[in-house]
């Protein structure tokens, strides 16, 4: 019983600590939070981000997060932005970015799978998709409209 | 399935479609800082719209409409300010040389240390990757180490400096990945080198 308590333990220890890792927070202002499932988690310089991870910000908030690929994306202000879907191979280039920003603001500078494959990196809004080629870009997400004019 | 049934559901699809309401969004393509302007493509129900210029935009309109547009940098700065400004840095390459045979930098390379260290300390967690390498004098298991030993050594610096240990990589690539490609056994001062990735 004992030994095998240790066992697990001892592979325990020996996995990375962030198997699914796909990015880092770089940069924090005022209050950030990523929701991973259930969790809530406080986000600060230094947080890994997940694959299906949502970046929640505050009225003062705002989170930049350097991707694998090196793609940086800064959420702005009172914004919703959701990791759908992150891959790259560090080998090949080869990958795939898909994100939704439902609500508030974004900007983000493109990295390596793009410059690989054009248009791997997709952001969704509620209404639109954008393919990115490159490079440097901003989106805006403005409230929803309830009544059609 | 019968064609009336796929024309009531083409209707009722369509229908959906009509009564969802739009959600409005702004999409622009900023100057990179080297000044490249990229494209990027947007999409909403077919209409498809490539934007490739300075501050160019579409806008996605309550309506349903994408009208091209064309912002300003004071625009953008109004919008996007404090999105901006929350950016990470790009990452930073360079490239340090060293002696013959030696972990020790040549003299140049020494002078350009504090700038390399400058770029490292402009981060509040910097992720740091030394590469180190050689030229194609020596056999192949010795350069092996010599790259690594130039890594550590670099890596030995910039502990010294106060960066966090833990926030550097060092790796040796021996002559597998010369900069400059010569024959076996040829001095070349510029494949005696460590490349210093940080993001």
């Amino acid at each position: 019983m004992r030994n095998s308590w240790m066992l697990a333990l001892m592979i325990a220890a020996s996995l990375p600590a962030y198997p699914a890792e796909v990015g880092l927070v770089k940069v924090l202002h005022g209050s950030v939070t990523i929701q991973r499932g259930e969790e809530r988690i406080a986000a600060a310089v230094g947080t890994p981000v997940q694959a299906s991870d949502v970046i929640v910000t505050g009225a003062d908030g705002a989170a930049g997060i350097t991707f694998s690929d090196n793609s940086l994306v800064s959420v702005g202000p009172a914004s919703v932005f959701a990791i759908d879907k992150y891959a790259f191979d560090t080998t090949t280039y080869a990958g795939e970015f898909q994100g939704t920003l439902s609500k508030g603001r974004l900007a983000a500078v493109s990295g390596k799978m793009v410059q690989q494959t054009p248009e791997s990196m997709k952001i969704r809004t509620p209404s639109a998709i954008m393919g990115v080629r490159g490079t440097e870009f901003v989106v805006q997400v403005d409230e929803p409209v309830t009544q059609r004019p | 399935m019968g064609r009336l049934a796929a024309a009531l559901i083409a209707a009722a699809l369509a229908a959906g479609c009509a009564s969802q309401p739009v959600t409005p969004a702004l999409f622009a393509v900023l100057p990179a800082p080297d000044g490249h302007i990229g494209t990027i493509v947007v999409e909403h129900d077919g209409d498809k719209h490539a934007i490739h210029a300075k501050y160019g935009a579409e806008q996605l309109r309550a309506d349903g409409t994408l009208h091209p547009e064309t912002l300003t940098e004071a625009d953008v700065n109004a919008r996007f300010g404090a999105t901006l400004a929350a950016l990470p840095l790009p990452p930073a390459t360079f490239i340090l040389y060293f002696l013959p045979d030696s972990d020790e930098l040549t003299g140049a390379s020494k002078n350009e240390l504090e700038h390399v260290f400058a770029e490292i300390q402009r981060r509040p967690l910097p992720d740091i990757v030394v590469i180190g390498h050689t030229d194609t004098i020596g056999a192949r298991r010795y350069n092996d180490r010599l790259s690594l030993a130039r890594a550590e050594r670099m890596r030995e610096m910039m502990v010294e400096r106060g960066i966090p240990a833990d926030r550097i990589q060092a790796r040796g690539r021996g002559e597998r990945e010369l900069l400059v490609r010569t024959a076996d056994e040829v001095r070349e001062p510029r494949n005696r080198r460590v490349e210093i990735n940080v993001r």
